[in-house]
C-alpha cells in the first residue's frame, strides 16, 4: 500500500522539481523514490494480506514479487535514459512523470481484488502509455504508433469492461472472492457468464498482444521511441500477465474445461506468428517486437496449465525477458544514436571494437533464444515443466519447435557482431548504460546457473 | 427513487440485454469498417456507453449500487482517454493536415 502511495506522489514531486528547473535532480530523486517504493514492498513479505479497501486491492507475495520486478525493472530503464528525453524536447520532467503514472497503474493491476481495480490500474497505465509513445511530437512514425495504439487500446478496454460487464449481470458483485464462491456455488453456468469470460480473454489478450489480436504491436514498438519501446515490452507485458494470471487463477480455475481450450488455440498461434514472422524482419527492432509476441505464446503456457507453480513460472520468465530485453533494446539505442539506422546490418563488426557490448548483447540473445546456463532457458524449462505435468504434450511440441525456429533470428544479430566486418568506430558506452548492461548480464547468467534462489520464490 | 426503479423494471432484463449488444456491435462494426479517426473515437464511445447502460440495468435489477459506481469510474476515465486521443489526433492533424487513418502507413500495418 505504501509502495503505491509513494509511487503515485513521486510523479507530482518530479513535476515540481521540472517547473523549477532543477533536471539535474531529476533522475536521482526518481531512482531514490523508487527504491524506497521498492523497500516497502519487500518488508511487507510473508506478511498475512488481508484485502483492503473494502476489498477493493489485497497485497499479497503474488502482488509483491510483481511489484517488485516491475519497480527494479523500471529503474533499470530510466539509468538507460541519461540524455536520451533531453534529445526530444526540453521539458523532460513530465517523462518521468508519465512514466511513474503508469507504473502506479502497474501495481494496482498486479494487486487488484476486484475488477472495478483490474479496470482502473489497466486504464492508468494505458492512457499513459498513449501519451509516451507519442513524445516525439514532429516525428511521423511515433505519431502514427500513439493513435494505432490509443484507437486498439480503446477498442480493447471495451471488450474488457463488457466481459466484465456480464459478470456482474450473472454473479452480482465485482469482487474476486465473491465471483469465486458464486462459480463453486453454481455447477450449472449461465451462459451469459462464459460469454464474459470470452470477452475479457479478448480484451486481456488485445493488452499482452497475443495473437490474433497482436496486429497492433509491431507498428506501436516500432514507431515509439526505443526507450519506451522498452518500457512497453518489459514492465506492461509482465504486469499484464499478471493480471491475467491473478484473475483466472482467482476466479475461474474451476472452469478451466472451458477456457483451456480456448487459450490452447491462442498460444500455438501466438508462437508461430511471432516466431516466423521475425525470421523475415530487417530491422532490428521490429524483430524484438515480433519476439515479444512470440514471448507473449510462452507466458501464455502458465495461464493453460494453470496450477500452484504457474505464478512462480510467470514470475521467472517474466524476470528473464525483461532483464534480457532491457540489454537488447540499450544497445539498440546506443547503435541507433552512432548508425542512424536499426537494421541488422548497422551492428556488422560491433565486436572488434566494443567487445563488452558485443558480449552482453550476446549473453541477452541467447538468453531470449534460451540456451542453457541463462535465465532464458530457466523460464521456458519452468513453463514446460507446468505444461508436461498437465499433459499438454503436443503443446511443449509445438514449443520446442518454435525455439529452435527462434534461435535462427537471435544469432543473426550475434553472427553480424562477431563475423561481419565493416568500418565503424567505437560506439560510446556511457557509465550508466555499463553499469545496467553488467548487472543485467550478470543476474541473467546468475539465475541461469544457480536457479535455485528464484525457483520457490512465491 | 422507488418509481424510476420500478419504470426500468417493467422492461425485461432480456430486453436491455439485447439493446446493448446491439449498441455494442454497432460501436465495434464502425471501429473496424470506418477510415476517419474522430469516427472510429465515437464508435469507441458509443461501446463504451453500451456497458454504462448495461451495468445500470443490472444494477437496478439486482437492487446493488457497486455497478451504478463502476458507470461513475468508466465515465471518469474515458473522459481521461478522450483528453489524451483528442490530442493525439491534433497532433496527427499539424502533421499531415488529415485525419484519415489511410495515411497511417509509414509502417507496416
Amino acid at each position: 500500500m505504501n509502495t503505491l502511495i509513494i509511487i503515485s506522489v513521486l510523479p507530482i514531486v518530479l513535476l515540481y522539481l521540472g517547473l523549477y528547473k532543477a533536471t539535474k535532480s531529476l533522475l536521482p530523486v526518481t531512482i531514490i523514490g523508487l527504491l524506497a517504493a521498492l523497500g516497502f514492498a519487500i518488508a511487507q513479505w510473508n506478511n498475512v494480506a488481508l484485502p483492503i479497501y473494502h476489498g477493493m486491492m489485497m497485497f499479497d507475495n503474488f502482488s509483491i514479487a510483481f511489484s517488485g520486478i516491475t519497480i527494479i525493472t523500471t529503474i533499470l530503464i530510466l539509468m538507460l535514459s541519461g540524455g536520451y528525453f533531453e534529445k526530444i524536447s526540453k521539458h523532460t520532467a513530465e517523462y518521468y512523470a508519465i512514466i511513474l503514472f503508469s507504473l502506479a497503474g502497474i501495481i494496482v493491476m498486479v494487486s487488484f481484488y476486484n475488477l472495478v481495480m483490474l479496470f482502473i490500474g489497466i486504464e492508468i497505465m494505458s492512457v499513459s502509455l498513449y501519451i509516451l509513445a507519442g513524445i516525439k511530437k514532429n516525428d511521423f512514425s511515433s505519431n502514427e504508433a500513439a493513435l494505432k495504439y490509443f484507437l486498439m487500446g480503446a477498442f480493447s478496454t471495451g471488450f474488457l469492461l463488457f466481459g466484465i460487464t456480464l459478470l456482474y449481470g450473472t454473479t452480482g458483485s465485482f469482487g474476486l472472492e465473491a465471483i469465486r464462491d458464486w462459480v463453486i456455488a453454481h455447477p450449472h453456468i449461465d451462459p451469459m457468464f462464459y460469454t464474459g469470460i470470452g470477452l475479457i480473454i479478448v480484451g486481456l489478450c488485445f493488452k499482452v498482444g497475443a495473437a490474433p489480436f497482436h496486429f497492433w504491436t509491431p507498428d506501436v514498438y516500432e514507431g515509439s521511441p526505443t526507450l519506451i519501446t522498452a518500457f512497453m515490452s518489459t514492465v506492461v507485458k509482465t504486469a499484464g500477465f499478471a493480471a491475467f494470471l491473478r484473475l483466472f487463477s482467482a476466479c475461474f480455475a474451476p472452469l478451466s474445461d472451458f477456457w483451456v481450450p480456448i487459450l490452447l488455440g491462442i498460444t500455438i498461434v501466438t508462437l508461430f506468428i511471432g516466431n516466423i514472422t521475425a525470421l523475415y524482419q530487417q530491422s532490428f527492432k521490429r524483430m524484438l517486437a515480433f519476439s515479444s509476441i512470440s514471448h507473449a505464446g510462452y507466458l501464455l503456457f502458465a495461464i493453460v496449465a494453470l496450477g500452484s507453480g504457474s505464478a512462480n513460472s510467470v514470475f521467472v520468465y517474466a524476470t528473464a525477458y525483461s532483464i534480457a530485453s532491457i540489454i537488447a533494446f540499450g544497445s539498440l539505442i546506443l547503435v541507433q544514436q552512432q548508425n542512424g539506422s536499426d537494421n541488422f546490418e548497422s551492428f556488422n563488426g560491433l565486436a572488434k571494437n566494443n567487445p563488452f557490448l558485443a558480449f552482453v548483447l550476446t549473453v541477452a540473445m541467447l538468453s531470449l533464444a534460451g540456451i542453457p546456463l541463462t535465465a532464458g532457458f530457466m523460464g521456458k524449462f519452468f513453463m514446460f515443466s507446468g505444461a508436461l505435468a498437465k499433459y499438454h504434450v503436443w503443446l511443449v511440441i509445438i514449443a520446442v519447435v518454435n525455439a529452435i525456429i527462434a534461435i535462427f533470428y537471435y544469432f543473426r544479430v550475434i553472427i553480424a557482431m562477431y563475423f561481419r566486418s565493416a568500418d565503424r568506430a567505437e560506439v560510446l558506452v556511457p557509465a550508466y548504460y555499463k553499469i545496467v548492461f553488467g548487472f543485467s548480464a550478470l543476474v541473467t547468467i546468475l539465475i541461469g546457473i544457480y536457479p535455485d534462489f528464484i525457483a520457490r520464490f512465491i | 427513487m422507488e418509481s424510476l426503479t420500478n419504470t426500468i423494471q417493467s422492461v425485461p432484463l432480456n430486453h436491455y440485454i439485447l439493446l446493448s449488444t446491439i449498441i455494442f456491435s454497432i460501436g465495434v462494426t464502425g471501429v473496424l469498417i470506418r477510415r476517419n479517426a474522430i469516427v472510429i473515437f465515437m464508435s469507441v464511445e458509443l461501446m463504451l456507453n453500451a456497458v454504462n447502460l448495461l451495468l445500470t440495468a443490472f444494477s437496478v435489477y439486482r437492487g446493488d449500487a457497486s455497478g451504478q459506481v463502476f458507470v461513475f469510474f468508466i465515465m471518469a476515465l474515458a473522459a481521461a482517454e478522450v483528453a489524451v486521443g483528442l490530442a493525439i489526433i491534433v497532433m496527427i492533424y499539424r502533421n499531415t493536415n488529415s485525419v484519415d487513418i489511410n495515411v497511417l502507413n509509414r509502417l507496416k500495418w
